[in-house]
């Protein structure tokens, strides 16, 4: 098999198709192989929520870029995506955490995104059945929630409508010019974008770990969350680099069930249930909204994130002069997506950025351990 | 809380009511498990409000044993987790007290049946289609069928049984639509009369049905009416006609519920758990007894039972007095399931609007666009409700051909306090 | 032993026998237990707590089988 394709993606995960529509749109020859099916690896493990995150410059403007993005392609994508512009509440339990809350909201004014600080009458309106007591939030009501495995495939749609190619194969190579599948065929490509969410054995020189998250999903309770609800707290365990943690974190889908996360561990391989996390879980959950404990869970499931160690995502050229990456988004896979899509393709196209893409280039880690060395 | 038997046995239908009394009345410490409201499982379904008297000598003898061999018997708890090594762990909610438990054995007997399977037509989701156990179950529960038209259709052994038993509470069965030819059903019949308890059997319920048509080779093709069922239309494939009634009851044979012989990692075969001669399973001190190894009726469930009983207590050898029987009620097992093989037009009968999973209404139309169960479910939410993919998953097994994945707990939905600690106060 | 429950449904009162499962006495007052995603009423279907199609709210509780739940007197029953 010789290549028809400018551009060749390994993976067609919500990263890897959000890349294929950006090429498409362009008028690039490209092809997307992916061994399982679209949107069933990372993408389908994922909540759905597309967050601005204010963790560092760097997190805070490609998620605000990114949640601008979703916005206009909720609009040309299907409701089958299930986009919902809910916000988040941020909430925080005690009151030495209303200052978290007030340093939010200026970085988000900062950064001109829309948020609302909450006292406490305010956070218990807005949500009756979180337990009174708590000490007020930060709104953040531009933020949204979808379905992460129809995204994914509605994108992949619009990407072959515009002659993307779908190509069903297990990559045993990439790089250097050239994919070889596992049967042995093989793709010539000077331009190959791999997008393979947590499993990285393409790319093993690349820095990536893997964090196992749980969810858990209850029946149809329509109107009993209304908002993402999160607690400040997750930002503390989202970015610990090292051990294991669990963070209130729920969302309502419009069936009107709730998705109760969340769980980070390390040195975890296998993607077996642990009911021990799932207690710490709902342990959690319970100090927020005890009211939980009556619901029916229907569902557990599990997934692996891919994680770098500056909490950043690889987007971009590789010292590999054939070979990219979109890779290492942690927590933010879907709410990314289309903006790490759009930054790799300006590269690729050698075209003007809306953000400053050097935060995101792979050659920051090699550099970095270059320093070490 | 927790408890702890030497044997614990889930499932109180015929195979799990005997293999317990057996077990029991050999000196073992028995825990007899079961989510319905009292013992009997399905077909030997306690009615809950008065009714007439049930001439069913079998059962009445078997739970005869049961209270007399000293087993424990805790009905209305559902098993949902295995936990750790040999514990399994239960949930009793009837009331807003929610109760769970983890109960430790050293054998387990899982003897947890059969549930009808269900294929999707044109209205059978309207007020007034229900399945053919469905009907009878909810008539022995207290819904007054006197005096109502009623239509039973489907396949399979259970549809006389169900008919007889709700002609005797009064309903007017007009019409019996079994799926399977005359031809079909002959070849099986000719092998039940090698089996005369069998054959009698059949004659007595047929006596019962007395004033219904029995057709063989009649299915429906819809359930019509606008707010509920009004009629059904039926066709033996030349002939298509309107049979006016109030209620249906539609069902087309059975499939065993594997979710917790596949949790705990059973081997199945075709579906089913597969035993050796001693009704063990693949998973060591785990056995198998009644229809989840193979739909084979009320005697094979009852002699399983026994041998998984027996070998369970440890008297093994007490069990090759039965070897025999068992073969031939094995071999009687393939006959029945080929008798009741669903026609190929019943795998036509959804029309692209038809509901194929209840629980997320998704259609037929939108399952079509995939080729296995995964993306299906993962893409239109098929199997993601409430059922788990219990009405579905079958369904969509005999019309795509598709296999359902993996199970994992919670094997029913659970009150999340049964998942983890209760909450602070 | 009373010669009837009386349960509560949708804020109405309905008598029942004794020992009547709470679908029964649903079916037997033509009342729907839920109204599902698309719009249509569904009752019991199955019988045997399989489908979840009789999920009602019982005294408060939402998502409750009733098709293996015997009435009680006082029950309250909203549908879904």
């Amino acid at each position: 098999m010789t290549s028809a394709f400018d551009v060749v993606i390994v993976g067609a995960g919500i990263a890897g198709c959000a890349c294929a529509r950006e090429l498409a749109d362009a008028g690039v020859q490209v092809a997307i192989i992916e061994s399982q099916s679209p949107g069933s690896g990372a993408t389908a493990a994922g909540m759905g929520h597309i967050v601005v995150m204010d963790d560092s410059p760097a997190q805070l403007a490609l998620t605000k870029f990114a949640r601008s993005l979703w916005q206009k392609l909720s609009a040309d994508l299907p409701a089958s995506i299930e986009y919902e512009e809910r916000g988040t509440l941020w909430i925080a339990a005690e009151e030495d955490e209303l200052a978290a809350v007030q340093k939010k909201h200026a970085a988000c004014a900062a950064a001109e995104i829309r948020s609302e600080v909450f006292d406490s009458a305010a956070l218990a309106e807005a949500e009756p059945n979180l337990r009174p007591g708590l000490a007020g939030a930060l709104f953040v009501p531009e933020d949204a929630i979808l379905y992460p495995p129809a995204a994914a495939t509605a994108l992949l749609h619009a990407a072959e409508e515009r002659g993307a190619q779908l190509i069903r194969g297990t990559v045993a190579k990439a790089g250097h010019g050239a994919i070889t599948l596992a049967d042995g065929t093989t793709l010539a490509s000077d331009h190959i974008v791999v997008a393979t969410g947590a499993d990285f054995h393409l790319v093993p020189w690349v820095r990536l770990k893997k964090r196992k998250g749980h969810l858990v999903i209850t029946d149809r309770y329509p109107g009993f969350v209304r908002h993402q609800l999160v607690e400040l707290g997750y930002l503390k365990s989202a970015h610990s680099i090292v051990s294991d943690s669990v963070a209130f974190n729920i969302q309502p889908r419009t069936t009107g069930q709730l998705l109760i996360g969340s769980s980070r561990q390390y040195r975890q391989d296998d993607l077996a249930a642990d009911s021990f996390v799932v207690e710490l879980i709902l342990r959690r959950a319970y100090l927020f909204m005890p009211k939980l404990a009556a619901l029916s869970a229907t569902r557990v499931w599990t997934g692996f994130r891919a994680a770098t160690s500056d909490k950043l995502p690889l987007i971009g050229p590789t010292h590999d002069p054939t070979l990219y990456l979109l890779a290492g988004f942690e927590g933010l896979g879907i709410t990314v997506a289309p903006a790490a899509a759009r930054l790799l393709v300006d590269h690729l196209l050698a075209r003007k950025t809306a953000i400053d893409p050097a935060p995101y280039l792979p050659e920051r880690m090699e550099r970095a351990e270059a320093v070490l060395a | 809380m927790s408890t702890d038997a030497e044997i614990l046995v889930i499932g109180s239908g015929p195979a799990g009511i005997t293999a317990a009394a057996i077990a029991a009345a050999h000196g073992r410490n028995v825990l007899l498990l079961d989510d319905n409201l009292a013992p009997g499982g399905q077909i030997w379904r306690e009615p809950t409000t008065a009714h007439p008297e049930d001439r069913d000598d079998a059962r009445r003898k078997a739970l005869f044993s049961l209270r007399a061999s000293g087993a424990r018997v805790w009905s209305g708890w559902r098993v949902f987790d295995a936990p750790r090594e040999r514990t399994l762990r239960a949930i009793e909610d009837s009331s807003p007290d929610v109760h769970t438990i983890d109960i430790s054995y050293q054998k387990l007997i899982l003897a947890t049946g059969a549930r009808e399977r269900f294929l999707p037509f044109p209205g059978w989701t309207l007020p007034g289609v229900f399945g053919a156990g469905g009907l009878q179950a909810l008539a022995r529960g207290g819904f007054s069928v006197a005096g109502k038209r009623i239509v039973i259709a489907g396949t399979g052994p259970l549809l006389l049984p169900v008919a007889a038993h709700l002609r005797q509470m009064g309903a007017r069965v007009t019409t019996v639509a079994e799926q399977a030819s005359r031809a079909q059903l002959a070849r099986f019949s000719a092998y039940l009369s090698r089996q005369p308890g069998k054959l009698l059997e059949g004659l007595q319920y047929r006596a019962a049905t007395g004033g219904s048509r029995y057709k063989f080779g009649c299915w429906p093709l819809a359930a019509l009416g606008a707010d509920k069922l009004e009629a059904v239309r039926l066709t033996n494939g030349e002939r298509t006609w309107e049979e006016p009634c109030d209620l249906l009851g539609c069902g087309f044979h059975l499939v065993p519920n594997i979710e917790l012989p596949s949790l705990l990692g059973c081997r199945l075969h075709k579906g089913f758990v597969t035993v050796d001669e001693l009704q063990q399973t693949s998973v060591t001190n785990t056995f198998a007894a009644g229809e989840l190894t193979g739909i084979a009726g009320l005697d094979s469930a009852l002699l399983t039972g026994t041998i998984a009983g027996l070998a369970a207590a440890g008297k093994a050898e007490e069990t090759k007095l039965l070897l025999r029987h068992r073969e031939k009620l094995r071999r009687f097992a393939e006959r029945l399931n080929a008798g009741f093989a669903l026609r190929p037009e019943l795998l036509q009968l959804a029309q692209p609007d038809t509901i194929v999973c209840r629980c997320e209404d998704v259609t037929h139309a939108s399952l079509t666009a995939y080729n296995n169960w995964n993306d299906a479910k993962r893409q239109t939410r098929c199997g993601m409700g409430p059922c788990q993919g219990r009405v579905c998953g079958p369904a969509t097994t005999a019309l795509f051909g598709w296999h359902t994945g993996s199970v994992r707990p919670p094997l029913f939905p659970v009150p999340l306090s049964a998942m983890g600690a209760r909450p602070q106060r | 032993m009373p010669d009837h429950v009386t349960i509560t449904v949708n804020g109405r009162n309905l008598r029942v026998k004794p020992g009547t499962i709470v679908s029964a006495a649903l079916l037997a007052a033509g009342i729907p237990c839920r109204t599902s995603k698309s719009g249509q009423p569904r009752t019991a279907f199955c019988g045997m707590g399989i489908c979840f199609e009789c999920s009602v709210t019982v005294d408060g509780i939402p998502n409750r089988r009733t098709c293996q739940l015997l009435c009680r007197p006082g029950m309250v029953i909203n549908t879904q």
